[in-house]
C-alpha cells in the first residue's frame, strides 16, 4: 500500500512537471505570436525567462524563503532541545544530512521544509507545534518534513515558484509591449482572416488563462506531495498514529499570524487556513480528513 | 584484426561489471558496518548516562534502591559483552530500555525528583538515546537487507561468494516494541 503510493505519486509529479513547462512554452508562443509577430521567438523567451528565474530562485531560495516567513534559525541543541534531537533522529533514518533548523514564532502549530537538495535543505517548526504536540507526534510531522527534504520535493517546489513567476513576468511583457505601441503589426490582412482571427482569440484567451493554470497546477503539484510526504513520515517513524493525532492537533487549530501566502504549499498545512467552498482546485493541501483517512489504510 | 578487437573490448567490459559489483558489495558492506557504529555509538552513550541518572535519582528517592541496582547491574553486564556479538548486546539492550522505563515510572512518585531540572535535562538526553538506539537499528536493517539481497541474487551472488562476502543478520525486534516502536518517557 505504502510502496504503491508513492510511485503512483511520483509518476504523477512527472506528468505535472512536464505539463508545467509546456504551459510555460505555449504561453510564451502566444505572446509573441499576439505582441511580437512571431511564435517562435516567444518561446525563446520564454525558455530564458524561465531559466533565469530557476537559477536565481535556486541559488538562494533558503534564505528568502526563511526571511519571508519571519524565522530565526537555531544553531544548537540547548536552544530546542528535543526538536533538534527529533530532526537528527529523522535525518539519521531518512539517511540525508543534519538540515538546518529555524523556528517561528507563532502560536499556530505548523512547519515546512525549504532548500534545493538534501545537502542544503533547512526545516523550520513554529513555537506552537512545539508546545502543542508530544514527541511521537512531532516526529511524525518532522519525518513528513524530512521525505520532502529526501524526495527533492523542495527544489520541485523552488522550481515550479520559478516558473509561475517567469509566467507572470512573461504576461508582463507582453502587456508592456502592447500598451507601448508594440503589438502584432496588420501586414498580411488580406487573406486568411478566419484562420488568423481564430489564432489571435486563441492566443488571447491562453494569455488570459495560463496563469490561472499555472496556480492550479502548483496546487495540484503540492497536494499530491503531501500524501507522498505523510506516507514517507510514516515509513521512517513506523508510527502511522503519531502522525494522525499530529494532524488531527494540527487541524483544529488557528490559522498562522504572519505567514507568507506565497510559501503557504511549503507547510504540512496550509497555515492561512483558506476557505474555499466552490471547489478544491486552488488549495494548497488535501482536505485533512482524506489525509487521516489514507493514514488510517496503512 | 576485428576479432582481436571484439575479444578485448569483451574482456574490459566483463571486469568493468566485474569491478562494479565488486565496490557495490564493499559499499554495501561498509554501510553496516556505519550503521552498526551508529548504534554502538548511543548503547556507549547511555551508559555514560545511567550512572548521572542513578546519583540524581538516589538523591530523591530512598526506597528504590533495587530498581536501581539492577539498572547499573545491566550496564556493567553491556560493557562486558564483546565488541562482534550483535544479537546479544541488544538483548541485554532491550532489558536495559525496559527497566529505565521502570525508573521513569517510579519518578512519578517523587514530584521533588520530577521538577529538578538537572532530572527534565537528563530524562531528555536518554529518550533522545533510546530514541536513536531504535531508528539506527531501524537503519541497520535495512542496509543489512540491501546487503543480504546482493549476496543472494544473480551476478553479484557470484561475486560474492569469490570474495567472501557474508549475509549479515537482522536485529529482531522484541515483540514488546512491535506494538509501541519508540520510547517516549515525556507523554
Amino acid at each position: 500500500m505504502l510502496y504503491q503510493q508513492i510511485a503512483q505519486n511520483k509518476r504523477r509529479t512527472i506528468y505535472v512537471m512536464v505539463g508545467f513547462v509546456l504551459l510555460v512554452m505555449v504561453i510564451g508562443m502566444a505572446i509573441g505570436y499576439v505582441f511580437f509577430n512571431s511564435a517562435i521567438m516567444g518561446v525563446v523567451m520564454a525558455i530564458i525567462i524561465g531559466g533565469i528565474y530557476m537559477v536565481m530562485m535556486i541559488s538562494q531560495s533558503t534564505s528568502v524563503v526563511m526571511s519571508m516567513n519571519h524565522a530565526q534559525e537555531i544553531t544548537d541543541e540547548s536552544q530546542a532541545p528535543e526538536l533538534w534531537h527529533i530532526v537528527e533522529d529523522m535525518a539519521l533514518v531518512a539517511q540525508v544530512p543534519m538540515p538546518r533548523v529555524f523556528i517561528i514564532r507563532d502560536p499556530s502549530p505548523n512547519a515546512f521544509a525549504t532548500g534545493n537538495d538534501p545537502e542544503h535543505a533547512a526545516v523550520a517548526a513554529t513555537t506552537g507545534i512545539l508546545e502543542r504536540l508530544n514527541r511521537e507526534e512531532l516526529e511524525g510531522v518532522m519525518g513528513h518534513e524530512m521525505t520532502h527534504v529526501r524526495n527533492y520535493d523542495i527544489r520541485l517546489q523552488t522550481i515550479s515558484l520559478a516558473l509561475a513567476a517567469a509566467i507572470s513576468v512573461l504576461v508582463n511583457i507582453g502587456m508592456h509591449s502592447f500598451w507601448w505601441g508594440g503589438g502584432r503589426r496588420d501586414r498580411d490582412n488580406e487573406g486568411g482572416g478566419y484562420l488568423q482571427i481564430i489564432m489571435m482569440i486563441l492566443s488571447v484567451l491562453v494569455i488570459i488563462l495560463g496563469p490561472v493554470a499555472a496556480t492550479i497546477a502548483q496546487m495540484a503539484l503540492s497536494r499530491n506531495r503531501e500524501y507522498l510526504a505523510d506516507a514517507g513520515s510514516v515509513e521512517l517513524t513506523r508510527n502511522p498514529q503519531g502522525m494522525i493525532s499530529a494532524l488531527q492537533k494540527i487541524s483544529t487549530a488557528q490559522p498562522m499570524k504572519a505567514a507568507d501566502a506565497s510559501s503557504a504549499a511549503l507547510y504540512i498545512s496550509d497555515p492561512l487556513k483558506n476557505k474555499h467552498s466552490f471547489s478544491h482546485l486552488f488549495d494548497t493541501h488535501p482536505p485533512m480528513e482524506k489525509r487521516i483517512e489514507r493514514l488510517e489504510q496503512m | 584484426m576485428l576479432t582481436t578487437i571484439i575479444v578485448i573490448v569483451v574482456i574490459v567490459l566483463i571486469i568493468a561489471i566485474y569491478a562494479g559489483i565488486y565496490n557495490g558489495l564493499v559499499t554495501a558492506r561498509t554501510h553496516t558496518q556505519e550503521s552498526w557504529s551508529q548504534i554502538d555509538v548511543q548503547l556507549k552513550r547511555r551508559n555514560d548516562l545511567i550512572p548521572n541518572l542513578v546519583s540524581t535519582v538516589k538523591g530523591y528517592t530512598k526506597y528504590e534502591a533495587g530498581t536501581l541496582e539492577k539498572v547499573v547491574a545491566l550496564r556493567n553486564q553491556m560493557t562486558q559483552i564483546p565488541a562482534g556479538d550483535h544479537q546479544q548486546m541488544m538483548e541485554v539492550s532491550d532489558q536495559l530500555t525496559s527497566s529505565l522505563k521502570s525508573i521513569f515510572a517510579l519518578s512519578e512518585n517523587y514530584p521533588d525528583l520530577k521538577a529538578s531540572q538537572e532530572y527534565t535535562k537528563l530524562m531528555e538526553e536518554l529518550t533522545n538515546t533510546e530514541n536513536k538506539i531504535a531508528y539506527s537499528r531501524q537503519l541497520f536493517n535495512s542496509t543489512a537487507a540491501n546487503l543480504n539481497i546482493k549476496i543472494q541474487s544473480f551476478p553479484s551472488n557470484i561475486v560474492a561468494k569469490v570474495h567472501h562476502f557474508v549475509q549479515v543478520d537482522y536485529l529482531e525486534v522484541p515483540e514488546t516494541e512491535k506494538a509501541a516502536p519508540k520510547v517516549s518517557f515525556d507523554d
